[in-house]
């Protein structure tokens, strides 16, 4: 458990970057760098949780748990395609112009 | 003036032909017009689409058979969607979006006639605490401009505290609704989850948000709170019995109420002067019959790093979807990902980012037990404290808020910041009702007084904070600036 605490308050310039890219942000070098102050801080504050027992509590992920919650399995009028595209910066045919992903 | 009217009044008057909805609307404009600019409250004004509306409200009010609200003017937090009219979550990454339909919320106010007036200024994707994370600029608060108003749902406090508009709606994902409407002197409530739909409000946190309206009184608030809430198919976190009904909001008492003051609420985070306002007020309630207990639920000293890990975690998934593709501008690269990531990485604002990177780290392989599982337990044990204390207490009271409102700029430290939460974020975990109500001034600035009930308590709760209101008085509610 120690050791896990450890790992966990420090984190180093190219974890922040694997966690940029994971995140698919873009970020300066400067902004790297900040960010590692920043989540070097942020999770050193929420080390007061490892120290707490949990075993056993059960994981509450809802706020007001809800089981099997089913729509009623009819047509309804979807958005017009024209509207769904209206907000897209490239559009083209009806579709979404994407970058290319698959090279011919 | 029409301005100051509470909007029960201009409710009342509407019904009885006093005034028509388009006088209404246009001194809202009007004030709007020549005010909005020292306050940055709104970031879209909707002129032409509210007098078309107020024209269609007269109709119904004509007819006689208008619902309660009708022609009265609302603003809408910039993240909840209206159709056809920009919805920017106060973000360079959706600056222009117009969306294709509008929030259930959003419908249900136009069903009932409600004049949209316009979008209110927000934390970027309502996340902050003060209203300064907005890529549009800070909204100034009417007590004092040079300080901030609270956020995140700082613009829809301010309209209402500055009389920009009689009634507004927030966002509550940690207190975003609240905390303004404590340090803007209004009153600011947080429904139950489940029992306003969140169709159509862009999602930050799905797990705690929960929009809710701001008012003048806890009446007005009542009155926004029973339109909007009910059952909808379209958000599976809807509850069956959501309809909010206020028909006894005037029938309670406070003789009686068992109110449980925590310590970890009421320790040193609190002001000082905060402390004294919130205790004479508390008085005030004791000697009207209800009985004030010191307790203890331990687990809250560990809510804001929960809420920190949780918040940012949903968020980190929730705001995958803003990419540049389906909407927003594009920053082109080289490949699909390197657009994705330049997209993001230049039109999303620095909290936004440190957001989505914690929430991605807490949630990344080999530390997602560490932070986002423990975290949900850790939610777990603190709701089941709450609902423990529910079984003997009415009410858990706290002021809403550590502290008055703070000078724009005045905090930087990121963790002092996030600690501002403390006293807010245990409702969101249990999805508990909770309430702001203006209790009286420190430092000339206004302090909230806050209530957090048991689930599907929220009628109780309304009728209660109308007597608590009674009691406190309304003497220091409005800016001494208007």
């Amino acid at each position: 458990m120690s050791e896990a605490i450890i790992n966990l308050m420090s984190i180093s310039l190219d974890e922040v970057r694997n966690v940029a890219q994971l995140a698919r942000l873009e970020l300066s070098e400067s902004e790297l760098m900040s960010f590692q102050t920043q989540l070097n801080s942020l999770l050193g504050h929420f080390e007061d949780i490892q120290h707490l027992d949990v075993t056993g509590l059960p994981a509450k992920p809802h706020a007001v748990a809800m089981q099997n919650v089913f729509a009623a399995d009819k047509v309804h009028i979807s958005l017009p395609r024209d509207a769904a595209l209206a907000n897209s910066a490239e559009t083209k045919a009806g579709l979404f112009i994407v970058p290319t992903i698959i090279e011919e | 003036m029409i301005t100051q009217l509470t909007a029960a009044e201009i409710a009342e008057q509407l019904q009885a032909k006093k005034l028509s909805a388009r006088e209404v609307t246009e001194a809202f404009l009007s004030r709007i017009d020549s005010e909005n600019p020292n306050y940055n409250a709104y970031l879209t004004v909707d002129a032409e689409g509210a007098l078309a509306a107020a024209d269609q409200a007269q109709t119904q009010l004509d007819s006689g058979n208008a619902s309660p609200l009708c022609g009265v003017p609302v603003a809408l937090k910039d993240n909840i969607s209206t159709k056809g009219l920009r919805t920017t979550c106060a973000s360079k990454i959706i600056e222009n979006y117009i969306p294709p339909f509008d929030a259930t919320t959003t419908s249900i106010l136009k069903d009932q006639g409600c004049i949209i007036l316009g979008k209110t200024n927000l934390d970027e994707f309502a996340m902050g605490t003060t209203n300064e994370n907005s890529a549009f600029g800070p909204v100034n608060n009417p007590w004092d401009p040079e300080r901030a108003p609270g956020g995140s749902s700082g613009g829809s406090a301010v309209a209402v505290s500055a009389e920009l508009a009689p009634l507004s709606l927030g966002s509550d994902t940690g207190g975003s609704i609240r905390f303004p409407a404590a340090l803007c002197g209004v009153v600011g409530f947080k429904p139950t989850y489940g029992r306003v739909s969140r169709y159509g409000l862009v999602a930050f946190a799905s797990s705690l948000d929960q929009i809710g309206p701001f008012g003048k009184t806890v009446e007005d608030t009542a009155l926004l709170a029973q339109a909007i809430s009910g059952h909808d198919p379209l958000d599976s976190t809807s509850l069956p019995n959501a309809k909010i009904n206020i028909a006894n909001l005037k029938s309670g008492s406070v003789k009686g109420l068992k109110l449980g003051l925590p310590d970890e609420l009421f320790g040193p985070e609190i002001d000082d002067q905060v402390r004294e306002v919130f205790e004479l007020a508390a008085d005030t309630l004791v000697r009207q019959g209800a009985e004030v207990r010191r307790i203890s639920l331990p687990s809250i000293k560990f809510g804001v790093t929960t809420y920190y890990i949780i918040a940012p975690a949903e968020a980190s998934s929730n705001l995958a979807r803003f990419d540049g593709v389906r909407f927003g501008p594009r920053i082109k690269a080289d490949g699909h990902i390197e657009t994705f990531m330049a997209t993001r990485g230049e039109l999303f604002g620095p909290e936004v980012k440190l957001r989505i990177m914690v929430g991605t780290y807490a949630l990344s392989s080999g530390y997602y037990d560490a932070y986002y599982h423990r975290a949900q337990q850790v939610r777990g044990l603190m709701t089941s404290e709450f609902e423990k204390a529910y079984q003997d207490l009415d009410y858990i009271i706290s002021p809403t808020s550590p502290i008055v409102a703070p000078p724009l700029g005045g905090i930087t430290d990121q963790i002092a910041l996030k600690a501002l939460d403390l006293c807010t974020i245990p409702a969101n975990m249990g999805g508990f009702p909770s309430i702001s109500i203006p209790c009286g001034l420190a430092y000339d600035l206004p302090v909230g007084f806050q209530l957090t009930g048991p689930i599907m308590g929220d009628e109780k709760m309304l009728q209660d904070s109308f007597a608590i209101e009674q009691a406190f008085g309304r003497d220091y509610r409005r800016p001494p600036i208007l």
